[in-house]
């Protein structure tokens, strides 16, 4: 696997259910507050950087330097004590954020050179700049005032589906299922350039039943929709704003 | 990290979404609908071969509180058996965590579609009778409905009226008896739901139901002063839903019945909604209805009303009398 960020491993080792690493992010606890900060990290840092490289216009050098210094900054100078679940959801609190610290940042003649002072975060920024060629993303539409919130979300989305993928292959490596988790990844997550190949073509190419690519699809399903939201409970700070961004993330609607 | 398009995000939020009945007797068929709580789905049961609709939380719920509400509703129907009351099958938990239960598919249309439909007042007030002997019949097992509107009554192809919707139900004085009843089955009950019988009242102060058709204390939130009377207030709001889609001005004695039955201050209300239906029963009888006092001229319009065809038909020997009469002297 590809751990496109140090410090934002995998999330398994801690308690998932009914844990916040909002809330956790403010403890007294160093070291419970570390590993908050470590998931929210690697959850924000790609949206992040997306969106100060769209927002903001700024090139790929600058935006890594950007996005490096807003992070040791948030852990340095503890941003998210001032951050109030109930006023705003956490995006929005890290969006404003971002958006204080750049306009400060272009406003300062000089600065301190970035990395310098405050603790280094190794992120790799190779795979966000090639996602963001890959997403063929028209930067001018994208940074217009009615599409940037509608872009952040949708980042933070694949953010957060990157992350439980990751988390479902290990799984389903670790258990023995490789051929659910490869099933899985052919027909839910690859984009197929002709028609996408129905269950008999799948079973035919794993030499398994059509019953079997049915009950491995709904497995690997089941568990990557579990994972995603224990990260989504992770991500949140109370049970009401767990509940509403489960709904509008999984497309959930009411009447 | 695995790089996911825009498609491929909204393929697992599609796949996601839906239930996973893997491993059950229920093959999906379509979505029907959804409430406060979770989403309907018309499924069929591969083993019986019939249709019917599956009730499933699809709410995340990390603290088991909802699902333990639907699980609780679920009982709250299966104690209920009404013809007035949609029957419950069957109530578990999918393999991928989500609660549910089973209960029988109505087909026919809601109360408050009443566009286009060609019953006349009368058919409709049969309904709102039919409506109030099932609440009468709730109340009588002590459970308040707490939610009644147009919307959560079914109207059948066959002439069948069903109350929906009993998710916010309050179970009155709930005896020991009844509490174990409401103890949800252990192989039912999701791993993080309370282990303690759910729900059987809610906490001073929570508002729940539907503004327009809630009575004033339970606009409140004074749950400890709901009782039979509150879901009366909701029955005159109903029946006042049903005044207003007249063409032309309503029958007095209809108006007042809806007041009286949405009076702000319980002790003014019907006792019961027994007593509303008969009074609904009374007015459809052309007899007097407790809610409008009659002197001798409103009695006698009544009376009138009631006894048309006989009247018009003496007038009418009468008058045939009277005009044999004047053409054999002449």
């Amino acid at each position: 696997m590809t751990q496109d960020t140090q410090i934002g491993g995998p999330s398994g080792k801690f308690p998932a259910t009914r844990w916040s690493a909002v809330l956790a992010a403010r403890s007294n606890d160093l070291a419970e507050r570390k590993r908050a900060l470590e998931i929210i990290i690697a959850a924000y840092w790609k949206p992040i950087y997306k969106y100060i490289r769209i927002r903001w216009g700024k090139t790929d050098e600058d935006a890594k330097d950007l996005t490096q210094e807003f992070f040791a900054r948030l852990i340095e100078k503890k941003y998210l004590d001032g951050f109030d679940p109930s006023k705003a959801r956490l995006r929005t609190f890290l969006r404003v954020c971002v958006d204080h610290f750049v306009a400060n940042e272009a406003k300062a003649a000089k600065r301190l050179k970035r990395g310098g002072a405050a603790e280094h975060i190794s992120l790799d920024f190779t795979l966000a700049e090639s996602d963001l060629a890959r997403a063929n993303v028209s930067l001018i539409a994208a940074a217009s005032p009615e599409r940037i919130d509608e872009f952040l979300e949708q980042e933070f989305l694949r953010s957060l589906f990157g992350l439980a993928v990751e988390d479902l292959r290990r799984f389903c490596e670790s258990h023995g299922k490789k051929t659910h988790f490869r099933l899985f990844e052919i027909y839910d997550l690859e984009d197929a350039e002709t028609q996408r190949p129905d269950y008999a073509e799948l079973a035919a190419r794993f030499k398994i039943a059509v019953t079997d690519v049915t009950n491995y699809l709904a497995f690997a399903r089941r568990e990557f929709r579990r994972i995603a939201l224990e990260k989504l409970r992770e991500m949140t700070a109370s049970e009401e704003e767990y509940r509403r961004e489960a709904r509008a993330l999984f497309g959930v609607e009411s009447e | 990290m695995s790089w996911l398009s825009d498609e491929a995000i909204s393929r697992l939020q599609a796949a996601s979404a839906l239930p996973d009945f893997a491993g059950t007797r229920y093959r999906l068929m379509e979505r029907v609908g959804s409430g406060g709580m979770g989403v309907v789905y018309l499924a069929k049961d591969a083993i019986l071969g019939r249709r019917v609709a599956l009730k499933v939380l699809d709410f995340p719920d990390a603290s088991g509180e909802l699902a333990a509400r639907l699980l609780r509703e679920a009982h709250i129907l299966a104690t209920l058996e009404h013809p007035g009351i949609v029957p419950v099958h069957d109530a578990g938990t999918l393999s991928d965590g989500r609660v549910f239960y089973a209960m029988k598919f109505v087909e026919g249309r809601r109360f408050d579609h009443l566009e286009g439909q060609k019953d006349t007042l009368f058919d409709r007030l049969r309904i709102f009778q039919r409506i109030c002997d099932t609440v009468a019949f709730a109340h009588s097992r002590g459970v308040l409905h707490r939610d009644l509107k147009p919307g959560n009554v079914m109207v059948g192809s066959f002439g069948e009226v069903l109350v929906m919707d009993w998710g916010v139900a309050k179970i009155l004085n709930p005896t020991p008896e009844s509490a174990r009843e409401l103890v949800l089955d252990g192989s039912t009950v999701p791993a993080n739901a309370s282990p303690t019988p759910p729900l059987l009242d809610t906490a001073h102060g929570a508002v729940l139901g539907t503004v327009g058709y809630m009575s004033p204390e339970q606009s409140r939130g004074e749950i400890e002063h709901l009782d039979a009377r509150s879901d009366v207030f909701s029955l005159g709001a109903i029946l006042q839903y049903l005044l207003s889609s007249l063409a032309g001005s309503p029958p007095r004695p209809l108006s007042a019945i809806a007041r009286k039955a949405m009076a702000p201050d319980r002790d003014g209300r019907y006792a019961s909604s027994i007593a509303l239906g008969q009074d609904i029963g009374s007015y459809l009888d052309g007899l007097p209805v407790s809610a409008y006092p009659e002197n001798i001229f409103r009695k006698m319009e009544r009376w009138a009303s009631r006894y048309r065809l006989a009247i018009i038909l003496v007038l009418t020997y009468l008058m045939v009398r009277a005009l044999l009469l004047l053409w054999f002297r002449r």
